[in-house]
């Protein structure tokens, strides 16, 4: 099981004291949470990306190639890279590129963004925004995938006998988690790959990401890449300690009632009944937390979001003390106390390398299994009826790419 | 969920005074309907809807994107209805901002081929053409069929009984009104539909494209 931290990076105004961090301040500030989230023990730090104030993360990689020269076992992951309106092939070259400089420890969620407007600025139609998802993932896939890519799609201009640079570190693309607050597509996308499914989960309550990630694992299943409680399943959390949960209430309230997106809406009682917000002792986050695995199933990757709404650094910092030595090293024990044998841990450089090699094993069998039919096809039409059931031996594993 | 050979009618009235002639409006018209699909031997259920008790969970869906508990049953029931009576009081010229705000949380395909009644309260009679040129485009838009008849309901109306004059009085047009609806509900068999949100048809993962 993997825990980390996600950020959006917004720059807001801190309600108490009516301050505002500079673009500069915001994004050192970034830089040293992600190195915290190290320090305290946590496994993942997952940077947004945005082309629209009040947020400044708009070249994640910069970030992300910074803080891989800084760390040495944090995984680097972003929430969530725009597979809409960025050009795939600059996705393909500049995580392949990030997967190098930091030893493999890189994977990616992908999602559609939440702003209008970034659609047209990047010349894309916000109603294509399903199509464009899809079809510039395929193409992704494949510059990751093969070495060399012919292709030609609706949206992007035609590739002939191209190259993605640099070829993924040992020949095996970064892991990828498709994210999506409400889109059944996204989740059959997801299922399809075999690749993972991010529910942010911070906004809705949680019946409406219980039927979504339901609905990806059984498709996980259909789609041959396992049983459905072996599919990777990510969970977005949203905590706020004091080691008194009144103490909790009364810090963050403020923060909450002015946050970007909830603010000045429903009240930090009702958000934190209806969504999986978590305000006051470790425990009592660690005791919510639990509560995921029992409505969602074993799962491979919980994020946690911390730095938001205008908490100044040293007050996200302290929160990072607490969630690294007193709620994570719990929950992991617990959670991988839990987690049955054959379901997958969170995936990493390595058990990806593990999962492709038997990919390809079992589609070389499919193969052989294709080649040994037309034999037996060959044979029969010549009169011989021995060999009419050979084919049916290995007829497992279709792993749907 | 229900009985499915029972027809489901949901009432929403957007009234805010307590007591409200909005919502002495809307249960005119709900016991109308009810007294008329009964005639026909049509069994049916009747939801009221006060959009008053909502209000703050409308306002948050807004600011949120999601719905509570409680307004999500009140968003299910509407787009599961087999008809519909919306009401509101006009306010400066239109329907209610509250009014306006439960229909824009609502998914803009739930409500096709609901047979709406529409209806409206006012101070005066001048207001009554607010129901065709801003309430009807709305369930237009949403492509609810709304009834011909609409029902305007001025303060005067409520005294004036008497068809005299030989304009229609308030029961008169509500009868009208409710015998369009209950002879559009009694076909309807939107409340027996199970839709799957995730019945993807003509979807392909990998796209319509010769991409893969």
């Amino acid at each position: 099981m993997q825990f980390g931290i996600f950020t959006v990076g917004d720059v807001t105004t801190d309600p108490t004291n009516n301050t505002t961090p500079t673009e500069n301040e915001r994004i050192k500030a970034i830089l040293t949470i992600a190195q915290k989230a190290e320090e305290v023990g946590l496994d993942v730090f997952a940077l947004g990306e945005h082309h629209n104030e009040p947020f400044v993360p708009s070249s994640p990689t910069t970030m992300l190639g910074y803080v891989a020269a800084k760390t040495e076992k944090l995984l680097l992951s972003t929430a969530t890279t725009l597979i809409t309106t960025n050009d795939p092939v600059k996705i393909a070259e500049d995580y392949a590129m990030l997967q190098h400089v930091a030893d493999g420890r890189v994977d990616l969620m992908m999602g559609r963004g939440n702003t209008g407007p970034v659609y047209p600025w990047f010349g894309k139609d916000i109603r294509q925004g399903i199509p464009l998802a899809i079809e510039n993932y395929a193409l992704l896939r494949r510059l990751w995938d093969e070495d060399v890519v012919d292709w030609e799609g609706q949206f992007r201009t035609p590739l002939q006998g191209f190259t993605a640079t640099p070829r993924p570190l040992d020949g095996v693309a970064p892991f990828v988690w498709h994210g999506s607050i409400r889109s059944p597509e996204i989740a059959e996308q997801a299922a399809y790959y075999g690749d993972g499914f991010f529910a942010n989960h911070i906004f809705w309550p949680k019946e409406h990401f219980q039927r979504l990630i339901n609905y990806y694992r059984q498709r996980f299943e259909h789609y041959g890449h396992g049983k459905a409680d072996q599919a990777f399943v990510g969970l977005g959390g949203q905590v706020f300690m004091a080691k008194n949960s009144q103490d909790a209430v009364n810090q963050f309230r403020p923060y909450f009632d002015n946050a970007p997106v909830y603010g000045h809406g429903p009240s930090l009682e009702d958000f934190t009944e209806q969504t999986p917000l978590t305000v006051g002792s470790p425990q009592q986050v660690i005791d919510r937390t639990l509560t995921f695995r029992e409505t969602f199933g074993d799962y491979q990757r919980q994020l946690f979001l911390m730095d938001h709404a205008g908490l100044p650094l040293k007050t996200v910092l302290e929160q990072l003390d607490m969630l690294g030595e007193l709620v994570v090293p719990t929950l992991r024990k617990e959670l991988d106390a839990l987690r049955p044998a054959h379901v997958p841990d969170g995936p990493t450089h390595q058990s990806e390398i593990e999962r492709m090699a038997a990919r390809s094993a079992a589609k070389a069998v499919q193969d052989a299994d294709a080649q040994s039919a037309v034999a037996a096809e060959a044979a029969r039409t010549a009169g011989s009826t021995t060999t009419s059931t050979t084919a049916a031996a290995h007829s497992g594993a279709a792993f749907g790419l | 969920m229900t009985d499915t050979s029972r027809k489901q009618l949901v009432a929403v009235s957007a009234g805010l005074s307590q007591p409200s002639s909005t919502r002495l409006l809307t249960d005119r018209l709900s016991d109308a309907t009810v007294s008329d699909l009964t005639g026909r031997g049509v069994e049916v259920d009747l939801r009221t809807i006060d959009l008053r008790d909502l209000a703050q969970d409308i306002t948050n869906n807004l600011v949120t994107g999601f719905a509570s508990t409680k307004l999500q049953d009140a968003i299910d029931a509407v787009a599961n209805a087999d008809g519909l009576i919306a009401v509101t009081p006009i306010f400066t010229a239109s329907y209610s901002g509250l009014f306006k705000s439960f229909f824009d949380v609502i998914d803009n395909t739930a409500l096709t081929g609901l047979p709406t009644l529409i209806a409206a309260t006012g101070g005066t009679p001048r207001h009554s053409l607010a129901l065709d040129h801003a309430v009807r485009p709305l369930f237009s838009y949403l492509r609810a069929p709304v009834m011909p008849t609409s029902v305007f309901a001025a303060a005067e109306d409520w005294g004036n009984g008497s068809t005299e004059d030989g304009i229609a009085a308030l029961p008169d047009r509500i009868h009208r009104a409710a015998g369009e609806l209950a002879g559009a509900m009694e076909h309807s068999t939107r409340s027996a539909r199970v839709i799957d949100p995730y019945a993807l048809e003509g979807f392909s993962p990998v796209g319509g494209y010769g991409a893969q």
